[in-house]
């Protein structure tokens, strides 16, 4: 037993402990210095929920959610697929395609606010390119509320891309090869044999994809913090939950207590949102045997 | 940045005795799904153009980052200057050296603490047994349904009352242990056979030479998979360090970064030289370990 006290010290105080806490400092109400707090009890959740400002937020968590989940496993497998063949020099293109998976939140986002940057930026000062899309320098596809969400989203697409490219070579790689020859040998296509044998026999991969992408949108943070602060102002059009929570621009910044609100809620979303997906692609997958 | 994923299930069949080699000898048989002709041409055409697009945004951020600064705005496609003053001066007036150093020291306290932490948790939740075991684990493992989100209003609050802000204790105390590395563990302690440990009771081995004699030898790869997997979501992390820092040289890379780019945004060159310094190090990491890297990867995502 005393080999499971570290970690129940540590989970308890930082894990249990604050997510009780938050539930408890959620549910009160404060004057607007912080001070002279009183319970109001699930009502204060109502309430926060209701706002305009977390409405907001939990729109744009879930727009920011179906655009990169669908779009991320499309070029994930579409990468995957692409480069699970045997040629020469294929470990070449496996490493450029797995190669996002080195660079952090802040790396690439930084890349991204280089390339979209509308006066210093790189896509912006290719006059063949402005061309074609004069809207990158004018307004600029961040500085759009129109476009910032979408191009968040697609930078986040590519950083996450290495990582998705490694679980569906993963999961391509632990289909037999002899599935695919037998069907060959039976006079199957490529394109017969990938929705046949490769669709199938993939789905705990794609499941789990999906999963751990959908739980990445849902806590989408540094993105929004380094290209858009959350804007453009007013709308907010990429403030998303963790974002409105500790962002600098947030409303609630300095409210402890809508904070923490806030936070519970996040978690509510995230546990659903886990049941949802357990519940609903579950039934569906097949395991294979 | 290279992470190769060859394994078995790609590689050319060993030729059969007698089989014609007709491509040299690292290629003796084809495969019997391999392009030849123009749909190997036209793979190749798909794989090189699809391989431009994701690297093109790596390319202009290493272009700018070795251009002056008068530069920066002409031809962002093409190296027309080469100097490497930007990338010195990002290390300098940017701190990189002292943020990766950082970086460094809470990835590896985190990383040997969650180690250690999981191991016993392990340890106890395969081979031992005690009332309650699977209510605990159960206890355990729900802790990864809790964002880091949702709790890090209250750490903040826990970390500042201990007076932990700025300092290495404050920017890694809430990762010490994680239910992640508990469950990984007790899967490969679990395949241990009983009878090993029953020849160990015999010979007088306790539970600590036993786990230290034996069972840790033989979870080695996943232990690397593992510690690396630690590693790389301790040096990634954003939203903590950027809260509990508020001195300059207590900034991990990452919040150091941000800092460089929100200050800088009018010298690209500069921006770009520092993220490539970030970037280089764990690039290199990636690169000696990717074995353990897709092992911890596909840890949770393939059956088996």
């Amino acid at each position: 037993m005393a080999m499971l006290l570290p970690s129940a010290v540590i989970l308890g105080v930082f894990v249990v402990y604050p997510l009780g806490r938050a539930m408890v400092l959620g549910q009160q109400r404060c004057d607007n210095f912080g001070n002279n707090c009183v319970s109001n009890g699930l009502d204060q959740y109502v309430d926060l929920f209701r706002s305009i400002e977390f409405q907001n937020a939990l729109g744009v968590t879930i727009r920011f959610a179906l655009i990169t989940v669908p779009l991320g496993v499309l070029a994930g497998v579409g990468l995957a697929v692409l480069a699970d063949k045997y040629l020469r020099t294929i470990g070449g293109f496996r490493t450029v395609f797995s190669s996002t998976v080195a660079t952090s939140v802040a790396v690439a986002s930084l890349m991204w606010l280089f390339l979209l940057q509308p006066s210093v930026g790189a896509l912006a000062n290719m006059g063949w390119f402005t061309s074609i899309f004069p809207s990158v320098k004018d307004p600029g596809w961040l500085q759009d509320p129109g476009t910032a969400l979408v191009a968040v989203a697609i930078s986040s697409v590519w950083a996450n891309l290495g990582f998705t490219f490694i679980l569906v070579t993963a999961g391509l790689q632990s289909i037999p090869r002899d599935l695919h020859e037998a069907a060959a040998v039976d006079g199957a296509g490529g394109v017969r044999r990938f929705w046949s044998i490769t669709v199938p026999l993939l789905g705990p991969t794609l499941l789990f994809v999906v999963v751990v992408s959908s739980t990445r949108a849902f806590q989408a943070y540094g993105e929004i913090d380094i290209l858009t602060g959350g804007g453009p102002q007013p709308e907010n059009p990429t403030t998303t939950i963790p974002y409105f929570i500790y962002g600098q621009n947030s409303p609630i910044r300095n409210d402890v207590g809508l904070q923490a609100g806030a936070a519970v809620l996040l978690f509510l979303l995230l546990l659903a949102l886990s049941g949802l997906q357990l519940a609903g692609i579950g039934r569906r997958v097949h395991y294979g045997d | 940045m290279a992470i190769d994923l060859t394994t078995e299930g790609l590689e050319p069949a060993e030729p059969a005795a007698g089989v014609a080699v007709d491509r040299g000898p690292r290629n003796a048989v084809r495969e019997f799904d391999e392009p030849v002709g123009w749909r190997r041409a036209g793979r190749y055409a798909l794989l090189a153009a699809v391989s431009v697009i994701v690297l093109f945004p790596m390319y202009t951020t290493v272009i700018a980052a070795l251009k002056p600064g008068d530069e920066v705005l002409d031809s962002p496609l093409l190296p027309t200057a080469f100097t490497l003053d930007v990338l010195r001066e990002a290390w300098t007036s940017g701190h990189l050296g002292r943020y990766l150093v950082n970086s460094l020291v809470v990835a590896v306290i985190v990383t040997v603490f969650q180690v250690v932490t999981s191991v016993l948790a392990a340890y106890a939740f395969a081979i031992l047994e005690f009332p309650g075991k699977r209510v605990l684990f159960l206890l355990f493992i729900a802790t990864l349904l809790v964002p880091t989100e949702a709790t890090v209003v209250v750490n903040f609050q826990t970390v500042d009352g201990l007076g932990w802000t700025n300092t290495f204790i404050g920017l890694s105390a809430p990762f010490l242990a994680t239910a992640f590395g508990i469950f990984l563990l007790r899967q490969v302690f679990m395949t241990l056979p009983r009878d090993l440990l029953d020849a160990a009771a015999i010979d007088g081995v306790g539970h600590v030479g036993f786990l230290r004699h034996v069972a840790l030898p033989l979870v080695r790869p996943t232990l690397g998979a593992l510690a690396l997997f630690s590693f790389l979501g301790t040096w990634n992390q954003y939203l903590w360090p950027n809260l509990v820092v508020t001195e300059q040289d207590m900034n991990t890379v990452q919040s150091g970064l941000r800092l460089l780019g929100k200050s800088n945004i009018d010298q690209p060159n500069l921006v770009m030289a520092g993220t490539v310094i970030a970037a280089v190090p764990m690039a290199i990491a990636l690169f000696l370990f990717q074995r353990q890297l897709v092992k911890g990867l596909t840890a949770g995502a393939v059956k088996g």
